[in-house]
Protein backbone atom coordinates (compact mmCIF):
# COMPACT_ATOMS: atom_id res chain seq x y z
CA UNK A 1 0.00 0.00 0.00
CA UNK A 2 1.12 3.69 -0.41
CA UNK A 3 -0.35 6.75 0.24
CA UNK A 4 -3.34 7.91 -1.62
CA UNK A 5 -2.22 11.28 -3.98
CA UNK A 6 -6.01 12.76 -2.88
CA UNK A 7 -6.63 14.03 -5.79
CA UNK A 8 -10.37 15.14 -7.58
CA UNK A 9 -11.41 14.46 -10.64
CA UNK A 10 -11.90 17.76 -13.04
CA UNK A 11 -15.83 18.19 -13.52
CA UNK A 12 -16.99 16.72 -16.98
CA UNK A 13 -17.83 18.72 -19.87
CA UNK A 14 -21.24 19.30 -21.18
CA UNK A 15 -22.42 20.88 -24.38
CA UNK A 16 -23.41 24.85 -23.80
CA UNK A 17 -26.23 23.76 -25.75
CA UNK A 18 -28.54 25.70 -28.07
CA UNK A 19 -29.20 28.72 -25.37
CA UNK A 20 -25.96 29.01 -24.06
CA UNK A 21 -26.76 32.95 -24.62
CA UNK A 22 -29.56 32.73 -22.19
CA UNK A 23 -27.12 32.62 -19.20
CA UNK A 24 -23.84 34.33 -21.01
CA UNK A 25 -25.48 37.16 -22.79
CA UNK A 26 -28.96 37.18 -21.78
CA UNK A 27 -29.20 40.88 -22.96
CA UNK A 28 -28.31 39.49 -27.00
CA UNK A 29 -30.99 36.76 -25.73
CA UNK A 30 -33.79 39.24 -25.77
CA UNK A 31 -34.15 38.43 -21.59
CA UNK A 32 -33.64 42.34 -20.67
CA UNK A 33 -33.57 43.76 -17.20
CA UNK A 34 -31.66 41.02 -15.36
CA UNK A 35 -28.09 42.29 -15.53
CA UNK A 36 -26.91 46.06 -17.27
CA UNK A 37 -25.09 45.00 -19.45
CA UNK A 38 -23.91 41.41 -21.23
CA UNK A 39 -20.71 40.60 -19.61
CA UNK A 40 -17.18 40.54 -21.92
CA UNK A 41 -19.93 43.02 -24.70
CA UNK A 42 -16.53 45.90 -24.31
CA UNK A 43 -12.94 45.10 -23.77
CA UNK A 44 -12.22 48.93 -24.45
CA UNK A 45 -12.80 52.56 -23.80
CA UNK A 46 -11.80 56.29 -25.24
CA UNK A 47 -8.62 55.56 -23.08
CA UNK A 48 -7.22 52.24 -24.02
CA UNK A 49 -3.58 52.42 -25.04
CA UNK A 50 -2.35 50.92 -28.39
CA UNK A 51 -3.77 50.20 -31.68
CA UNK A 52 -7.12 50.15 -31.89
CA UNK A 53 -8.22 46.50 -34.27
CA UNK A 54 -10.95 44.36 -35.02
CA UNK A 55 -11.16 40.94 -35.00
CA UNK A 56 -14.12 39.53 -36.69
CA UNK A 57 -14.89 35.86 -38.16
CA UNK A 58 -17.36 32.86 -38.12
CA UNK A 59 -16.60 28.93 -36.98
CA UNK A 60 -17.80 27.15 -39.78
CA UNK A 61 -19.15 23.03 -39.02
CA UNK A 62 -17.89 20.17 -41.45
CA UNK A 63 -20.11 20.70 -43.88
CA UNK A 64 -19.18 24.45 -44.92
CA UNK A 65 -22.16 26.06 -42.32
CA UNK A 66 -21.09 29.28 -40.21
CA UNK A 67 -22.55 28.32 -36.44
CA UNK A 68 -25.42 30.45 -35.87
CA UNK A 69 -25.59 29.93 -32.27
CA UNK A 70 -21.94 29.69 -31.08
CA UNK A 71 -20.41 31.73 -28.07
CA UNK A 72 -16.56 32.99 -28.81
CA UNK A 73 -14.43 34.19 -26.04
CA UNK A 74 -11.18 35.73 -26.33
CA UNK A 75 -8.38 36.60 -24.19
CA UNK A 76 -5.77 38.63 -24.66
CA UNK A 77 -2.33 41.06 -23.21
CA UNK A 78 -2.77 44.44 -23.67
CA UNK A 79 -0.66 46.82 -26.34
CA UNK A 80 2.63 46.40 -23.84
CA UNK A 81 2.03 42.46 -23.76
CA UNK A 82 0.53 42.07 -20.01
CA UNK A 83 -2.19 40.02 -18.55
CA UNK A 84 -5.18 42.25 -16.64
CA UNK A 85 -4.83 39.44 -14.43
CA UNK A 86 -4.02 38.70 -10.86
CA UNK A 87 -1.36 35.64 -12.05
CA UNK A 88 0.36 38.11 -14.21
CA UNK A 89 3.16 39.45 -12.08
CA UNK A 90 5.58 41.16 -14.16
CA UNK A 91 3.95 44.43 -14.14
CA UNK A 92 0.37 45.94 -14.48
CA UNK A 93 -1.75 46.02 -17.03
CA UNK A 94 -3.87 48.78 -18.81
CA UNK A 95 -6.37 49.32 -16.36
CA UNK A 96 -8.65 50.70 -19.40
CA UNK A 97 -8.26 47.34 -21.01
CA UNK A 98 -10.32 43.75 -19.85
CA UNK A 99 -8.55 41.48 -22.10
CA UNK A 100 -11.39 39.71 -22.18
CA UNK A 101 -13.97 39.75 -24.86
CA UNK A 102 -17.36 37.54 -25.29
CA UNK A 103 -19.15 37.49 -28.38
CA UNK A 104 -22.11 35.05 -29.27
CA UNK A 105 -22.09 34.42 -33.45
CA UNK A 106 -24.93 36.18 -34.91
CA UNK A 107 -28.31 35.19 -36.13
CA UNK A 108 -28.02 35.92 -39.38
CA UNK A 109 -24.72 35.06 -40.60
CA UNK A 110 -23.02 33.38 -37.87
CA UNK A 111 -20.23 36.35 -37.50
CA UNK A 112 -18.12 37.22 -34.18
CA UNK A 113 -16.86 40.73 -33.75
CA UNK A 114 -14.26 42.28 -31.27
CA UNK A 115 -13.69 45.83 -31.03
CA UNK A 116 -9.40 45.50 -29.35
CA UNK A 117 -6.53 46.36 -29.38
CA UNK A 118 -3.52 45.00 -31.12
CA UNK A 119 -1.16 42.79 -28.26
CA UNK A 120 1.92 42.84 -27.40
CA UNK A 121 4.41 39.79 -27.32
CA UNK A 122 4.47 37.55 -24.18
CA UNK A 123 7.64 35.34 -23.16
CA UNK A 124 7.04 31.43 -23.51
CA UNK A 125 8.11 29.50 -21.17
CA UNK A 126 11.85 29.76 -21.70
CA UNK A 127 12.16 33.51 -22.20
CA UNK A 128 11.63 33.55 -25.73
CA UNK A 129 8.96 35.83 -26.91
CA UNK A 130 6.03 34.52 -28.67
CA UNK A 131 4.95 36.08 -31.21
CA UNK A 132 1.46 38.51 -30.95
CA UNK A 133 -1.51 36.35 -30.16
CA UNK A 134 -4.65 36.34 -28.83
CA UNK A 135 -6.65 33.19 -27.14
CA UNK A 136 -9.68 31.70 -28.14
CA UNK A 137 -12.73 29.66 -26.76
CA UNK A 138 -15.78 28.36 -28.42
CA UNK A 139 -18.32 26.54 -27.57
CA UNK A 140 -21.90 25.62 -28.85
CA UNK A 141 -24.59 23.36 -29.35
CA UNK A 142 -22.88 20.02 -30.45
CA UNK A 143 -19.77 20.98 -29.11
CA UNK A 144 -18.68 18.27 -26.06
CA UNK A 145 -15.86 20.10 -24.44
CA UNK A 146 -14.72 23.76 -25.47
CA UNK A 147 -12.32 24.70 -27.87
CA UNK A 148 -8.94 26.15 -27.30
CA UNK A 149 -7.11 27.78 -30.26
CA UNK A 150 -5.29 30.66 -31.02
CA UNK A 151 -5.51 33.91 -33.60
CA UNK A 152 -2.22 35.06 -34.88
CA UNK A 153 -1.23 38.30 -37.14
CA UNK A 154 -0.97 38.07 -40.61
CA UNK A 155 1.51 41.13 -40.59
CA UNK A 156 3.65 40.04 -37.44
CA UNK A 157 5.79 37.32 -40.50
CA UNK A 158 8.43 37.99 -38.92
CA UNK A 159 7.36 37.46 -35.21
CA UNK A 160 5.42 34.48 -36.14
CA UNK A 161 8.14 32.74 -37.87
CA UNK A 162 9.81 32.69 -34.51
CA UNK A 163 7.23 31.73 -32.74
CA UNK A 164 7.15 28.54 -30.73
CA UNK A 165 3.72 27.58 -30.83
CA UNK A 166 3.85 27.77 -34.58
CA UNK A 167 7.15 26.35 -34.81
CA UNK A 168 5.73 22.70 -33.37
CA UNK A 169 3.09 22.46 -35.89
CA UNK A 170 4.31 19.45 -37.69
CA UNK A 171 2.30 19.69 -40.53
CA UNK A 172 3.30 22.59 -41.87
CA UNK A 173 0.23 23.82 -44.15
CA UNK A 174 -1.84 24.33 -41.52
CA UNK A 175 -0.11 27.24 -39.63
CA UNK A 176 -2.08 29.15 -42.21
CA UNK A 177 -5.17 28.39 -39.78
CA UNK A 178 -4.15 30.34 -36.96
CA UNK A 179 -2.85 33.42 -38.89
CA UNK A 180 -5.61 36.27 -39.38
CA UNK A 181 -5.32 37.91 -42.67
CA UNK A 182 -5.46 41.95 -42.47
CA UNK A 183 -7.80 44.58 -44.27
CA UNK A 184 -7.34 47.90 -43.02
CA UNK A 185 -7.88 47.39 -39.12
CA UNK A 186 -9.87 44.43 -39.50
CA UNK A 187 -8.31 40.96 -39.20
CA UNK A 188 -10.79 38.05 -40.30
CA UNK A 189 -10.64 34.67 -38.43
CA UNK A 190 -12.51 32.48 -40.08
CA UNK A 191 -12.87 28.95 -37.59
CA UNK A 192 -12.66 25.35 -39.08
CA UNK A 193 -14.23 22.87 -36.92
CA UNK A 194 -13.66 19.95 -39.21
CA UNK A 195 -12.14 19.18 -42.78
CA UNK A 196 -9.09 20.49 -45.44
CA UNK A 197 -8.91 23.47 -43.32
CA UNK A 198 -9.45 22.52 -40.01
CA UNK A 199 -8.19 25.00 -37.67
CA UNK A 200 -5.51 23.52 -35.28
CA UNK A 201 -7.16 23.17 -31.51
CA UNK A 202 -4.91 22.95 -28.66
CA UNK A 203 -4.58 20.79 -25.47
CA UNK A 204 -4.11 23.24 -23.30
CA UNK B 1 -10.67 43.87 -11.95
CA UNK B 2 -9.64 41.65 -9.16
CA UNK B 3 -10.84 42.07 -5.35
CA UNK B 4 -10.80 38.49 -4.12
CA UNK B 5 -7.15 38.24 -2.17
CA UNK B 6 -4.40 40.04 -1.63
CA UNK B 7 -2.17 36.81 -1.41
CA UNK B 8 0.10 36.06 -3.94
CA UNK B 9 -1.67 34.64 -7.12
CA UNK B 10 -0.54 31.49 -7.73
CA UNK B 11 1.31 31.09 -11.27
CA UNK B 12 1.80 27.44 -11.99
CA UNK B 13 0.75 25.41 -15.10
CA UNK B 14 -2.70 23.30 -15.02
CA UNK B 15 -2.41 20.08 -14.94
CA UNK B 16 -2.92 17.73 -18.00
CA UNK B 17 -6.66 17.27 -18.95
CA UNK B 18 -7.73 13.85 -18.84
CA UNK B 19 -9.19 13.47 -21.89
CA UNK B 20 -10.53 10.62 -21.15
CA UNK B 21 -12.63 11.72 -18.14
CA UNK B 22 -14.83 13.99 -20.86
CA UNK B 23 -17.16 13.35 -23.70
CA UNK B 24 -14.81 13.00 -26.53
CA UNK B 25 -15.61 15.76 -29.72
CA UNK B 26 -17.79 13.09 -32.06
CA UNK B 27 -20.35 11.13 -30.53
CA UNK B 28 -22.58 10.03 -33.11
CA UNK B 29 -25.57 9.69 -30.62
CA UNK B 30 -25.79 13.36 -29.89
CA UNK B 31 -26.01 14.32 -33.88
CA UNK B 32 -25.01 17.75 -34.11
CA UNK B 33 -21.67 16.88 -32.75
CA UNK B 34 -20.94 15.09 -36.06
CA UNK B 35 -20.25 18.02 -37.96
CA UNK B 36 -18.73 19.96 -35.34
CA UNK B 37 -16.19 17.72 -33.84
CA UNK B 38 -12.78 18.67 -34.71
CA UNK B 39 -10.99 15.10 -35.93
CA UNK B 40 -7.07 16.23 -36.34
CA UNK B 41 -5.27 15.72 -33.09
CA UNK B 42 -5.50 18.45 -30.77
CA UNK B 43 -1.68 20.09 -30.41
CA UNK B 44 -0.48 20.04 -27.15
CA UNK B 45 0.70 22.75 -25.24
CA UNK B 46 2.07 23.03 -21.52
CA UNK B 47 0.24 26.36 -20.21
CA UNK B 48 1.71 29.24 -21.26
CA UNK B 49 1.24 33.01 -19.44
CA UNK B 50 -1.74 33.09 -22.12
CA UNK B 51 -3.52 30.01 -20.95
CA UNK B 52 -2.47 30.51 -16.89
CA UNK B 53 -3.79 33.96 -16.81
CA UNK B 54 -7.50 34.62 -17.00
CA UNK B 55 -9.51 37.36 -16.33
CA UNK B 56 -11.08 37.26 -12.70
CA UNK B 57 -14.55 39.29 -11.41
CA UNK B 58 -15.26 41.15 -8.91
CA UNK B 59 -18.30 40.97 -6.62
CA UNK B 60 -19.13 44.85 -7.70
CA UNK B 61 -20.57 43.42 -10.71
CA UNK B 62 -23.14 41.16 -9.27
CA UNK B 63 -26.51 42.70 -8.40
CA UNK B 64 -28.71 41.79 -5.45
CA UNK B 65 -31.16 39.40 -7.50
CA UNK B 66 -28.41 37.90 -9.52
CA UNK B 67 -28.35 34.65 -7.84
CA UNK B 68 -32.04 34.56 -7.10
CA UNK B 69 -33.81 32.92 -10.83
CA UNK B 70 -37.29 33.32 -8.58
CA UNK B 71 -37.37 36.87 -8.52
CA UNK B 72 -34.72 38.68 -10.82
CA UNK B 73 -37.03 38.78 -13.87
CA UNK B 74 -40.08 38.59 -11.73
CA UNK B 75 -42.65 41.11 -11.73
CA UNK B 76 -42.73 43.47 -8.06
CA UNK B 77 -44.38 41.26 -5.92
CA UNK B 78 -44.78 38.24 -7.83
CA UNK B 79 -42.56 34.67 -8.18
CA UNK B 80 -41.53 32.05 -10.99
CA UNK B 81 -43.83 29.19 -11.34
CA UNK B 82 -42.20 25.82 -9.93
CA UNK B 83 -40.89 23.82 -6.64
CA UNK B 84 -38.33 26.31 -4.96
CA UNK B 85 -34.98 25.01 -4.56
CA UNK B 86 -31.65 26.54 -3.43
CA UNK B 87 -28.51 25.29 -5.16
CA UNK B 88 -25.36 25.35 -3.29
CA UNK B 89 -21.61 24.00 -3.24
CA UNK B 90 -18.02 24.72 -3.42
CA UNK B 91 -15.79 24.74 -6.52
CA UNK B 92 -12.75 23.09 -5.98
CA UNK B 93 -9.78 22.42 -8.04
CA UNK B 94 -8.47 19.18 -8.43
CA UNK B 95 -5.88 19.43 -5.33
CA UNK B 96 -9.00 19.70 -3.36
CA UNK B 97 -8.30 23.49 -2.45
CA UNK B 98 -11.37 25.81 -2.72
CA UNK B 99 -11.58 28.49 -5.70
CA UNK B 100 -12.62 31.62 -4.13
CA UNK B 101 -13.69 34.36 -6.53
CA UNK B 102 -14.94 32.02 -9.45
CA UNK B 103 -17.77 33.29 -11.97
CA UNK B 104 -20.67 30.86 -12.28
CA UNK B 105 -22.90 31.71 -14.44
CA UNK B 106 -26.19 29.39 -14.46
CA UNK B 107 -29.15 28.87 -17.26
CA UNK B 108 -31.85 26.34 -17.33
CA UNK B 109 -35.67 25.88 -18.74
CA UNK B 110 -38.50 26.85 -16.63
CA UNK B 111 -40.74 24.54 -14.28
CA UNK B 112 -42.83 23.53 -17.78
CA UNK B 113 -39.04 22.61 -19.58
CA UNK B 114 -39.47 25.59 -21.65
CA UNK B 115 -36.88 28.17 -22.24
CA UNK B 116 -37.14 31.71 -22.89
CA UNK B 117 -35.62 31.71 -26.10
CA UNK B 118 -36.76 32.76 -29.96
CA UNK B 119 -35.71 29.27 -31.07
CA UNK B 120 -37.30 27.30 -28.28
CA UNK B 121 -40.41 25.82 -29.96
CA UNK B 122 -41.50 23.45 -27.16
CA UNK B 123 -45.27 23.87 -26.71
CA UNK B 124 -44.84 24.28 -22.68
CA UNK B 125 -45.85 28.10 -21.84
CA UNK B 126 -43.79 30.72 -20.82
CA UNK B 127 -43.46 32.02 -17.17
CA UNK B 128 -44.10 35.32 -17.19
CA UNK B 129 -42.12 35.67 -14.15
CA UNK B 130 -39.10 33.48 -15.07
CA UNK B 131 -35.81 34.68 -16.93
CA UNK B 132 -33.57 31.78 -16.45
CA UNK B 133 -29.91 33.58 -15.74
CA UNK B 134 -28.39 33.75 -12.72
CA UNK B 135 -24.63 34.20 -11.48
CA UNK B 136 -23.10 33.86 -8.33
CA UNK B 137 -19.18 34.49 -7.64
CA UNK B 138 -17.33 32.16 -4.84
CA UNK B 139 -16.69 33.46 -1.14
CA UNK B 140 -13.35 32.68 -0.17
CA UNK B 141 -13.53 29.62 0.85
CA UNK B 142 -15.21 28.42 -2.45
CA UNK B 143 -18.77 28.39 -1.51
CA UNK B 144 -21.78 29.31 -3.29
CA UNK B 145 -25.66 29.35 -3.51
CA UNK B 146 -28.30 30.45 -5.46
CA UNK B 147 -32.42 29.83 -5.23
CA UNK B 148 -34.23 29.29 -8.23
CA UNK B 149 -37.18 26.55 -9.12
CA UNK B 150 -36.64 23.16 -10.51
CA UNK B 151 -36.57 23.34 -13.92
CA UNK B 152 -38.71 21.06 -15.88
CA UNK B 153 -37.58 18.15 -18.32
CA UNK B 154 -38.04 18.82 -22.34
CA UNK B 155 -38.42 16.92 -25.37
CA UNK B 156 -35.93 17.80 -27.72
CA UNK B 157 -34.90 17.06 -31.78
CA UNK B 158 -32.27 14.32 -31.95
CA UNK B 159 -33.81 10.56 -32.11
CA UNK B 160 -37.83 10.80 -32.74
CA UNK B 161 -38.46 10.77 -28.76
CA UNK B 162 -35.12 11.85 -27.31
CA UNK B 163 -35.59 14.16 -23.77
CA UNK B 164 -33.54 15.93 -21.80
CA UNK B 165 -33.65 14.85 -17.82
CA UNK B 166 -34.16 18.45 -15.67
CA UNK B 167 -30.75 20.00 -15.48
CA UNK B 168 -29.18 23.35 -14.77
CA UNK B 169 -26.25 24.92 -16.98
CA UNK B 170 -23.35 25.76 -15.34
CA UNK B 171 -20.48 28.12 -16.80
CA UNK B 172 -17.34 28.64 -14.66
CA UNK B 173 -14.48 30.86 -14.29
CA UNK B 174 -11.37 29.96 -12.40
CA UNK B 175 -8.40 31.33 -11.89
CA UNK B 176 -6.93 30.76 -15.01
CA UNK B 177 -8.33 30.71 -19.46
CA UNK B 178 -7.06 26.92 -19.27
CA UNK B 179 -9.70 26.00 -16.56
CA UNK B 180 -12.56 27.38 -18.46
CA UNK B 181 -15.76 25.09 -17.97
CA UNK B 182 -19.31 24.74 -19.33
CA UNK B 183 -21.34 21.83 -18.00
CA UNK B 184 -24.40 21.09 -16.56
CA UNK B 185 -26.31 19.50 -13.52
CA UNK B 186 -28.60 17.04 -12.80
CA UNK B 187 -30.48 16.11 -9.81
CA UNK B 188 -30.13 12.83 -7.47
CA UNK B 189 -33.23 10.20 -8.61
CA UNK B 190 -33.68 11.11 -12.28
CA UNK B 191 -34.35 8.02 -13.81
CA UNK B 192 -34.03 10.05 -17.45
CA UNK B 193 -30.42 10.86 -16.57
CA UNK B 194 -29.40 7.69 -17.84
CA UNK B 195 -31.36 7.72 -20.89
CA UNK B 196 -29.77 11.09 -22.54
CA UNK B 197 -27.58 11.28 -25.39
CA UNK B 198 -26.28 14.18 -24.08
CA UNK B 199 -25.37 12.56 -20.81
CA UNK B 200 -23.99 9.66 -22.19
CA UNK B 201 -21.33 11.34 -24.47
CA UNK B 202 -19.68 11.32 -21.39
CA UNK B 203 -18.29 7.84 -21.10
CA UNK B 204 -17.00 6.71 -17.53
CA UNK B 205 -20.15 6.21 -15.01
CA UNK B 206 -18.23 7.48 -12.20
CA UNK B 207 -17.61 11.16 -13.97
CA UNK B 208 -21.47 11.55 -14.89
CA UNK B 209 -22.22 10.64 -11.48
CA UNK B 210 -20.58 13.95 -10.82
CA UNK B 211 -22.51 15.60 -12.64
CA UNK B 212 -25.92 14.64 -10.23
CA UNK B 213 -26.26 16.83 -7.23
CA UNK B 214 -28.07 15.25 -4.19
CA UNK B 215 -30.66 16.74 -2.26
CA UNK B 216 -29.52 17.92 1.09
CA UNK B 217 -31.35 17.59 3.44
CA UNK B 218 -29.70 19.27 6.12
CA UNK B 219 -29.73 22.53 4.36
CA UNK B 220 -33.48 22.17 3.28
CA UNK B 221 -35.08 25.25 5.06
CA UNK B 222 -38.44 24.10 6.26
CA UNK B 223 -41.77 25.27 4.66
CA UNK B 224 -39.82 27.06 2.32
CA UNK B 225 -37.31 25.44 -0.19
CA UNK B 226 -35.62 21.92 -0.81
CA UNK B 227 -31.68 22.31 -1.07
CA UNK B 228 -29.33 20.69 -3.75
CA UNK B 229 -25.71 20.46 -3.10
CA UNK B 230 -23.02 20.44 -6.51
CA UNK B 231 -19.73 20.83 -6.02
CA UNK B 232 -17.91 21.85 -9.13
CA UNK B 233 -13.69 20.92 -9.32
CA UNK B 234 -11.38 22.85 -12.10
CA UNK B 235 -8.50 21.87 -13.20
CA UNK B 236 -5.52 21.68 -10.84
CA UNK B 237 -1.96 23.58 -11.11
CA UNK B 238 1.49 22.91 -10.40
CA UNK B 239 3.75 24.37 -7.98
CA UNK B 240 5.80 26.79 -9.49
CA UNK B 241 8.87 26.41 -6.72
CA UNK B 242 11.11 23.99 -8.68
CA UNK B 243 10.34 25.29 -12.24
CA UNK B 244 13.14 25.95 -14.44
CA UNK B 245 11.84 29.58 -15.84
CA UNK B 246 13.79 31.96 -16.82
CA UNK B 247 11.38 34.37 -16.41
CA UNK B 248 11.22 33.65 -12.45
CA UNK B 249 8.38 32.53 -10.53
Amino acid sequence: MVQELGYLKESPSQTAGPYVHIGCTPNFAGIAGVYETDLGSSMVNDKTLGERITVRGRVIDGGGTPLKDALVEIWQADAAGLYNSPSELRGAADPNFTGWGRCPTSADEGVFTFETVKPGRVPYKDGRRMAPHITFWIVARGINIGLHTRMYFADEAEANAEDPLLARIEHRHRVATLVAPRKGSIYTFDIHLQGEKETVFLDI
Amino acid sequence: MSDISNKKPETGAFFQRDRAWHAPALTPGYKTSVLRSPQKALLSLDGTISEITGPVFGHSILGELDNDLIHNFARPGESAIGERIIVHGRVLDERGKPVPGALLEFWQANAGGRYRHRKETYLAPLDPNFGGCGRAITDADGTYRFRTIKPGPYPWPNGVNDWRPAHIHFSIFGHGFAQRLITQMYFEGDPMIWKCPIVTTIPDRRAIEQLIAPLDWANTIPMDARAYKFDIVLRGRRSTLFENRLEGN
